[in-house]
């Protein structure tokens, strides 16, 4: 009884927490603002070097979806419907959380290992000392950085998966469909409405999982089982946050 | 302090971001199909609109003009009220154009089709599109067909058509 | 004892200090006075808190009772921006250097005054390479942290605490895990830091020996209490047993060698049961 009241109230004091700390955050953007360079460190850190494994998953899951697709679709006649349906899936759901799942396991992790590891060593510390705010100079850049780089990962992932490499591939070089129909079926199926809540999706995942990272890298316990702990709950509550989020999103923006 | 690669390198990654952005607006979204700009609304009354929904499309010689808002049904005749709207650019559509609802491929979306009249006078917000005519539902239709073909000799094709109707009237029933 | 003389000769003055995590009490009401252009060492066993001591006075950390006054002004009643100012006048070197692992040893002596300053690059350069020049590593300033042993990292935050010609340096262990060839340099920097600049220092430390042969004055904590304070001389004459335990490094004393427990029979019957 008293173990389960002591999980309840760590529980709710983390959460608690984690909002003074996105306020924290927030009220931090501002003045964060006036240093991009720091701010384009940080979207090379965590938009750059997740480039690859975006580009390289995009093209594999237009790949498979395509290939799924066009044997099914076959069947009835309709394989010119592969090209609508691996863009409706890519755009609405595919595309943000699939990459939003990426991003949490790449950049999300070396966030906050990075925090934690700057506050195992005092390294946050130093800065106050410096009158430095290390919520302006470290934990804000960082969270802008996020919230850009994401919106626009999830468009590349879903150029590949659409486009370059990925549908186009197997639909038309590969099972020799038409380019003009492939596309034409693209254009006259997707419209701006799915666009728009791909991207808001995608940004709402960016500073979740920023959000998450950073705070479990700033409170993190400063040992090394302490940052590796943060590391790991770090995936797993951006990873389940970011399903959750989606349902819910999605429940809201397609009435 | 930090060097120019590094910067090159976010210069590139947020071109290639923008691009792939543009590519999905202008290659894969259809900028016309959203209503963001200026509309007008018409309303048609079908006696059946099938499987038609909010969002769908309107076109007018299948050039798409306009999008279905809203359906409804009227408390008084029973028939489905479904509000259109047009987007502003288009606005001498005149007065008597009839409204269909027709099927894009045979297992397509349904959109309404606008066919032009004569009159000179042209529609505006809240007018009514007069001559509808709604969507040709397959079960009725394979009813038809059978009632035209009683007592013919091919019966065995009469039985399986039967069937395939009932099976359809059934899988409708069911959701 | 209580209440602040208001001597012009006081940097920081700490009265009646109280903190404590939860119910375990690290200070309960600790006086210690730290006199302007002289070397104060803080010194006791550890686990007593004695880093505790540094952070506070820094402002990072809020006390449970009582008050440090830094030159004459609350620190923990300044609002954010008073209380940065008044960091800007404070320099801290932490125990392992503390040095931001993703700049160099230049960029991290210059990180203060790109912060604070709007001096140019040009100056900001001459006065970072004096600074290193100061601590005898100004042919390191390429260098990351990673590539820096230990006594060069801390020498090298040492620079850095100094680049903004702070009134006070506080140093948080800055002898532990050192050779005798660091201890002696970084011993060496801390008094000429002083008697040349005329920067005060607090040194916390455990090295009894490298730290009175520093200091000007010497606080002993333990327990949550200033056992003794004075001149070296007079902390070496000390009667106290528990200071007399502590200078002469014996095992047991007034400070047990065995965690509190109960006795071992006890324990070894309540095994058996």
């Amino acid at each position: 009884m008293n173990g389960i009241r002591l999980v309840l109230t760590n529980f709710l004091s983390g959460l608690g927490r984690a909002q003074f700390f996105l306020l924290g955050v927030l009220s931090a953007i501002g003045p964060a603002l006036l240093r991009p360079r720091i701010i384009v460190r940080q979207l090379y850190m965590i938009g750059v070097l997740s480039l690859v494994i975006i580009v390289i998953s995009g093209m594999f899951i237009g790949m498979v979806l395509a290939l799924q697709m066009a044997n099914t679709l076959d069947r009835f006649g309709a394989e010119d419907a592969v090209g609508v349906i691996v863009a409706l899936a890519v755009i609405r759901e595919l595309g943000p959380v699939v990459t939003a799942l990426l991003f949490a396991g790449r950049a999300g992790s070396a966030l906050a290992a990075e925090i934690g590891l700057m506050r195992a060593t005092d390294q946050l510390s130093a800065m106050e000392m410096m009158a430095v705010d290390p919520m302006r100079r470290v934990v804000a850049p960082r969270f802008i950085a996020g919230v850009i780089s994401l919106p626009l990962l999830t468009a590349i992932f879903s150029v590949m998966a659409i486009g370059v490499a990925g549908g186009h591939l197997i639909a038309v070089d590969l099972l020799g469909g038409d380019t003009g129909t492939y596309w034409s079926q693209i254009h006259a199926n997707v419209d701006l409405t799915d666009l728009r809540q791909c991207f808001i999706k995608s940004a709402v995942f960016g500073a979740v999982i920023n959000w998450i990272a950073m705070y479990q890298g700033y409170h993190a316990p400063p040992t090394s089982e302490g940052v590796s702990t943060a590391t790991t709950s770090t995936v797993v509550v951006s990873s389940l946050s970011i399903l959750a989020l989606d349902f819910v999103l999605t429940a809201f923006m397609f009435r | 302090m930090q060097s120019k690669a590094l910067e090159i390198l976010v210069g590139f990654f947020v071109c290639l971001g923008v691009a792939a952005v543009f590519v999905l607006t202008f290659r894969v979204a259809s900028l016309d199909s959203y209503g963001g700009g200026d509309t007008y609304s018409v309303t048609a009354k079908f006696a059946n609109i099938g499987g038609l929904k909010t969002g769908a499309a309107v076109t007018m010689a299948g050039v798409k003009i306009g999008r279905v808002r809203s359906i409804q049904i009227d408390p008084a005749s029973f028939e489905a009220v479904v509000k259109i709207d047009i987007a502003s650019s288009y606005d001498k559509i005149p007065e008597d154009s009839s409204a269909k609802i027709l099927t894009a491929g045979l297992l397509g979306d349904q959109y309404i089709g606008l066919e032009p009249g004569g009159l000179d006078e042209y529609l505006a917000d809240g007018s009514e599109l007069m001559l509808t005519q709604g969507a040709i539902v397959l079960e009725n239709l394979i009813g038809q067909f059978l009632s035209s073909q009683t007592g013919g000799e091919d019966d065995k094709l009469a039985d399986a058509i039967g069937k395939l109707a009932n099976s359809l009237e059934q899988q409708k029933a069911q959701p | 004892m209580t209440g602040h003389e208001q001597t012009p000769d006081l940097l920081v003055s700490v009265r009646d200090l109280r903190f404590g995590y939860g119910s375990r009490m690290i200070y309960d009401g600790v006086d210690v006075d730290i006199r302007r252009g002289k070397v104060t060492a803080i010194m006791g066993p550890s686990g007593t808190g004695k880093t505790t001591l540094l952070r506070i006075i820094g402002g990072q950390w809020r006390p449970t009772g009582g008050t440090v006054l830094f030159d004459g002004a609350d620190v923990h009643q300044q609002n954010r921006k008073a209380l940065y100012r008044m960091r800007q006048r404070m320099g801290m070197l932490f125990q392992n250097g503390a040095l931001l692992t993703d700049l160099t040893v230049f960029d991290n002596v210059a990180y203060p005054l790109r912060e604070h300053t709007k001096l140019a690059e040009a100056l900001i350069r001459d006065i970072v390479l004096m600074k290193l020049e100061a601590v005898g590593l100004r042919g390191a300033r390429d260098l990351y942290p990673e590539e820096l042993s230990g006594g060069m990292s801390r020498r090298v935050a040492l620079a850095r605490a100094i680049a903004l010609d702070p009134d006070m340096v506080m140093y948080d262990e800055p002898f532990t895990g050192q050779d005798p060839i660091s201890m002696g340099v970084l011993m060496r920097l801390i008094r000429s830091l002083n008697t040349s600049l005329g920067i005060t220092s607090v040194v916390v430390s455990h090295d009894v020996e490298e730290v009175l042969s520093i200091a000007d004055y010497a606080y002993i904590v333990a327990g949550g209490k200033v056992l003794d304070h004075g001149t070296p001389d007079q902390i070496r004459g000390s009667e106290s047993a528990l200071v007399r335990q502590f200078l002469e490094g014996r095992p047991d004393g007034p400070v047990p060698f065995h965690y509190k427990a109960p006795p071992l029979e006890q324990d070894l019957m309540g095994d058996a049961r």
